[in-house]
């Protein structure tokens, strides 16, 4: 009964329009089709990708876990005995992202299949599905920096305690005293009393 | 004002600095440090050996849980594993040409090949046929065509033979047409021909002789047994079938080989006197002997060369018999397990040679694993070149073991890949006697572990100090102590499986604490079928008598049905003991734990049954006096899905009729009826009872206050078309919509409704605090979709003095009444989601500040965190500066999936059925429980660890810096010390 995986080729329409045409006229035919495709990992038939074991745990997905099916060695997959309608593809691959597939089987055209990625509604030409990118689980960690370690709380905690210590009293230094003076004077009639205008008054008299 | 300025400054930057890093995220080494992960298979069904070749022995299994996989004999490891779809139940394995895992599944329609060594599907392929019928599968190693084994698939009314190479129809029989129920397919060794033997009726017998190499019908042969038959038949020799007939009171030999059929009849009252006419043929693929039971008894038969039925033994106990085992010069051996005296004896006897014992062991079984279910054995040859024979036996407790030599060598506990419902419980606090010291690391070690890991971080720690760290944060003593912790995460699990064994798995490492079969959820004389139904908190002793141990209440059924009567059962929590059962005498259909306890910290339950009467336990008068003060405040709602009906309930007095003051009658306050012809409840959610909300009040914009409307009784109804409700994605999306309610379950009144027009199911759905998300299909375009819904007081909307509400001024209690419509709002959006989803659930903290997480549960089988402000209706395309501080994220059509957030990364919780949460001690951390076919355990921190350090934190860097400032210190005091006196000098 199996039968030769055969892609089934659908026509190079304008996909939207097309489609949704084609989704109003699914009669209630019991007759089953099949669909056949192929998943294509691409950067694991180039150099094997160092994970040979991951293809065999590939599944792929008939309208939210309907049916499942496996890959075959050569990444290809079928349905049979799919009613006419429109349907939804998804592949399960650890580490890559697929976007599922939406699947129109016509009952009036038999054996027409068209598909679309639902993602970015781009329509497939052949049902060969091939992930939108792969996905990294993992942060990377990032190799030791200075600027991580000044980064980090205690790093700031630090560099902030060596702004006040050597470029506090220089700044006073620098400042006009009357100016200064005023500046106290101001503060003190607003009333406020913070940390900003006690820090000079300190840094004044032990210089 | 500069301050304030600088806060405005500054917190949003916070907060953007915040959102830019993704809330769950992992470092690759840190894989194991918090989580756990468990792989299993299910209660096995089938096993094939393979242990010919040289090279890795190992056996094949296929399993109730629709997962095939390859184990490695000598330590129960699973070299690979696939779990079928849920409705593609495995019917048949076995092993081609000595490289290909044959397996025949979806009831006898889809024929798979996988290779052996690696698990790689080779072929697939779909068989057709017209009728349902029995699905049989073997694979005929006898027979060659062209180094070809042939495979014989009977299904469907259809038999076929295919090439075990790629899985082409060598040749197609149908039976469909005849009427014929085809029992069995027989190849006698040795000969290219088939039979298929099968009744017509209750009383024909029909034998089919086919050639094996072209399918051709040689000879049909019919006759007529007048008793008729029962069951099914059973091959015990290469020519003779032994079945019942239809009054089970004899056994009906048929010898169909020769020209005409032969019936033989044996009266079982002649073989075994005290027999009733209960005897069931137990199923084997024994040769010359076979194994009926009658009562308790097995009573093993042997046929004799003239036709005649012999009884050779008759074994008292519960016992399992594998299939025959060809060994050495065509002698074939089989294996019976049964119990003897608290052990289990493993007997091999040769077919033909009753007396004649290869090998008789007996081996020490824990009683928690029940009964011997099934035993398949394989033989290896011992050192002195004898045949030695190992055997696998599946439990009662669904767990699998291999014995051998007298002892077990491995097992496995796959009743965990069916866990029915998992609460949990704190573990026993530490006592003051136990010396903190011994079992801490000391000082130097602690040190030392410390510096290690600054080593890491610095990058200046050599490959051998890296396996170290590694090795010591992996075995963190900390994580696996049997004691309470400060954090709150250590917990047990405790979780309750199918086949009615109760677990308790420590949060730190995922190993058994414990395990129970529990007696009352065991088959037995007065309950036939039982089932468990869930785990509640029974007792959570108090601050105050924390020398008690927490106990667990067990739910259960006797049977299928709804209205079949429950059990109860009442375990210790620490160690695992059942205190007490309880045979009830009523139904269960609804368990509702109260918020109220007696003096021995017992929570109150509510069981109500399937006549709407409610139950109350624990039965003590003292509970009895709680709840009568608080019986007018008792309500609950029942949901009817299949008539459309939910139904409000509240108490009305005590049961009448029954002398119980236990029991009481319900009362039906209002009921909602959905028009059947354009409604069909799918879905139906509330929110978890324990939930902790930590404020009513969201501040909006920096002024406006909107207060949350949060009732613990709102429920969540989903509805869709009749149309669309059953098979998937068969309808236009005119004929489809969903049609959304929240209705408040004491009332009965409706809040809100809302249609989303051209969707439909399958919707799954969270609800938790003052919104719900959803997930269901858009036919429209043809995407999956999430909508949140968030519902809002108005009544309290004027009350906007926020000082009012921070010092408790503010009248919280304002007046609700059951005939003033609440004032609601609602508020909600939808987005685009890519995945089909299996289950969601919502983080839970504490005390309910940490925002929320979702835990959404892939078709994939992994758990994706997605934060809820992704799922915020104040999104917008161009949120507002006020909004941006806010942390709202400007409105997308889709929501983002980031692989770093998975919080399962790179593993997948195969099979997954549900997803926990349970709040630690620490505000900013929630545990997380995945569990389906594998078990998944995680500690994740939704809005990153803002209470305690990380783990990663080094403190030898601290250390360090404060050893640096301190230096510092004294340098620095010595200098201006040394300059003062300069300038007194000077």
């Amino acid at each position: 009964m199996r039968s030769k995986p055969i892609i089934l080729v659908l026509l190079v329409h304008l996909c939207l329009s097309f489609l949704y045409s084609s989704l109003a006229t699914s009669p209630g035919s019991s007759d089953g089709f099949t669909i056949n495709g192929r998943v294509k990992i691409p950067s694991m038939d180039v150099k094997g990708f160092g994970l040979p074991g991951k293809l065999s745990n590939v599944k792929v997905i008939l309208n939210g876990g309907q049916r499942v099916t496996f890959l075959r060695a050569d990444g290809f997959f079928s349905f049979h005995d799919v009613p006419a309608g429109t349907h939804l593809i998804e592949v399960d691959a650890l580490g890559y992202f697929f976007s599922p597939v939406r699947v129109d089987v016509s009952a009036r055209y038999p054996g027409k299949v068209q598909a679309a990625l639902t993602e970015n509604r781009r329509s497939l030409i052949e049902l060969v599905l091939e992930p939108l990118r792969e996905e990294q689980y993992y942060e990377i960690r990032e190799p030791f920096s200075v600027m991580s370690l000044v980064k980090s709380p205690m790093g700031l905690m630090m560099g902030f305690m060596l702004v006040v210590v050597f470029l506090m009293p220089k700044l006073m230094e620098n400042m006009d005293p009357e100016e200064m003076k005023r500046a106290q004077e101001e503060m003190r009639s607003q009333g406020v009393p913070s940390l900003a205008n006690l820090l000079p008054g300190g840094a004044g008299r032990s210089s | 004002m500069g301050m304030q300025m600088a806060i405005r400054v500054f917190l949003p930057l916070l907060l953007l600095l915040a959102s830019a890093e993704h809330s769950f995220s992992l470092y690759e080494d840190q894989v194991g440090l918090m989580d756990w992960h468990q792989q299993y298979m299910g209660k096995v069904k089938h096993a094939v050996f393979h242990t010919q070749k040289t090279g890795r022995k190992r056996v094949v299994v296929s399993t109730e849980e629709n997962v095939i996989a390859s184990l490695d004999l000598r330590h129960g490891e699973i070299f690979w594993r696939h779990v079928l779809g849920t409705n593609d139940s495995v019917d048949g394995i076995d092993i081609a040409l000595g490289k290909y895992v044959i397996t025949l599944s979806s009831e006898g329609s889809v024929l798979r090949a996988w290779n052996l060594p690696d698990g790689k599907m080779v072929w697939e392929s779909f068989l057709q046929g017209s009728k349902p019928s029995k699905s049989l599968l073997s694979v005929l190693i006898n027979l060659k065509v062209d180094k070809d084994n042939v495979i014989l698939v009977f299904s469907k009314g259809c038999l076929h033979a295919l090439s075990s190479i790629d899985g082409e129809v060598l040749w197609e029989k149908d039976f469909s047409a005849e009427s014929i129920e085809v029992q069995q397919i027989i190849q006698p060794s040795g000969s290219d021909r088939i039979y298929a033997v099968g009744f017509v009726g209750s009383s024909q017998f029909n034998a089919y002789e086919i050639d094996a190499k072209n399918g051709e019908l040689l000879k049909h042969k019919s006759a007529a047994f007048p008793d008729g038959f029962y069951g099914e038949v059973l091959l015990v020799s290469s020519d003779m079938l032994v079945s019942l007939d239809a009054t089970r009171s004899s056994l009906v030999t048929i010898n169909f080989q020769n020209e005409e059929i032969n019936f033989g009849k044996t009266y079982i009252s002649d073989l075994v006197e005290e027999s009733s006419s209960n005897a069931v043929i137990l199923p084997s693929k024994l040769s010359g002997i076979f194994a009926i039971k009658v009562d308790t008894f097995s009573v093993f038969i042997r046929v004799t060369t003239e036709g005649k039925l012999e009884v050779v033994d008759k074994i008292n106990n519960a016992a399992a018999v594998s299939d025959a085992l060809s060994f050495s010069e065509g002698q074939q051996a089989f294996a019976i397990v049964e119990h003897v005296d608290g052990k289990i004896l493993l007997t091999v006897k040769l077919n033909h040679d009753w007396n004649g014992d290869l090998l008789k062991e007996s081996i020490v079984m824990d009683h928690q694993r029940g009964l011997v279910h099934m035993v398949f054995i394989n033989t290896y040859i011992r050192t002195d070149r004898s045949h030695g024979f190992r055997a696998l036996i599946v439990m009662e407790d669904h767990s699998l073991l291999l014995l051998q030599q007298g002892a077990i060598v491995w097992s496995r506990e796959e009743s965990l890949a069916s866990i029915v419902d998992v609460t949990t419980s704190e573990l026993p606090v530490e006592k003051k006697g136990v010396s903190v010291a011994k079992v801490e690391q000391n000082l130097f070690e602690w040190l030392n572990g410390h510096i290690l890991k600054l080593k890491g971080t610095l990058m200046l720690a050599s490959l051998e100090d890296i396996a170290t760290i590694q090795g010591m944060r992996l075995k963190s003593f900390e994580k696996s102590k049997m004691t309470r912790d400060h954090n709150g995460f250590r917990k047990l699990l405790i979780v309750l499986t199918r086949a009615g064994k109760l677990y308790a798995l420590h949060t730190g490492d995922g190993r058994v604490v414990w395990s129970l079969l529990l007696s009352s959820l065991r088959k037995s004389g007065s309950c036939e079928n039982p089932t468990g139904l869930g785990v509640y908190q029974w007792q959570v002793p108090h601050h105050h008598a924390l020398d008690e141990n927490p106990s667990i209440l067990v739910v259960g059924r006797c049977g299928p049905n709804w209205d079949a009567p429950g059990v109860l059962s009442f375990v210790d929590a620490y160690i695992g003991k059942e205190l007490d059962s309880l045979d009830l005498t009523h139904s269960v259909t609804q368990v509702i734990p109260l918020p109220f306890t007696d003096s021995v910290e017992q929570h109150l339950h509510l069981i109500i049954d399937a006549d709407h009467h409610a139950h109350l336990y624990p039965r003590t008068s003292e509970a009895i006096g709680i709840f009568q003060n608080e019986f007018s405040n008792v309500y609950w709602y029942s949901v009817d899905a299949d008539n459309g009906i939910i139904k409000g309930h509240d108490l009305k007095i005590n049961c009448i009729g029954v002398a119980d003051e236990y029991c009481f009658d319900s009362r039906d306050l209002w009921s909602i009826v959905f028009p059947s012809e354009s409604e069909k409840i799918i879905e139906t959610v509330t929110r978890k009872l324990n939930e902790v909300v930590h404020t009513q009040a969201k501040v909006i914009d920096g002024q406006d206050v909107m207060y949350k409307y949060i009732s613990k009784n709102l429920l969540f109804v989903a509805t869709v078309a009749p149309k669309a409700s059953g098979e998937f994605r068969m309808v236009t999306p005119e004929e489809s919509w969903l049609v959304v309610y929240l209705i408040d379950t004491v009332t009965g009144r409706i809040l809100h409704r809302m249609t989303h027009h051209g969707s439909q199911g399958p919707v799954r759905a969270v609800f938790s605090e003052n919104w719900v998300v959803y997930h269901y299909f858009n036919l429209r375009a043809h995407r999956y979709e999430m909508s949140v819904i968030e519902i809002y007081d108005q009544s309290r909307a004027d009350n906007k003095d926020v000082l009012k509400l921070v010092f408790g001024k503010h009248n919280l209690t304002s007046p609700i009444s059951l005939y003033s419509r609440p004032e609601v709002i609602t508020k909600s959006q939808s987005y685009f989601f890519t995945h089909s989803v299996k289950t969601i659930t919502v983080t839970s903290t504490a005390k309910g500040i940490t925002s929320k997480q979702l835990l959404i549960g892939t078709v994939g089988d992994q758990v994706l965190a997605l934060d809820k402000r992704y799922l915020d209706p104040r999104r917008s395309v161009n949120p507002t500066q006020a909004e941006k501080e806010e942390g709202v994220i400007p409105l997308t059509d889709s929501l983002p999936i980031i692989p770093q957030s998975y919080v399962t990364h790179a593993l997948k919780v195969e099979g997954l059925r549900g997803i926990v949460t349970v709040p630690a001690k620490l505000e900013s951390t929630t545990l997380a429980f995945a569990y389906g076919v594998d078990l998944f355990f995680t500690r994740m921190a939704p809005s990153r660890t803002y209470d305690s350090l990380t783990e990663d934190f080094s403190y030898a860097l601290l250390l360090i810096t404060i050893v640096a400032l301190i230096a510092a210190i004294f340098v620095t005091w010595v200098l201006s010390e040394r300059k003062e006196l300069q300038e007194k000098w000077r």
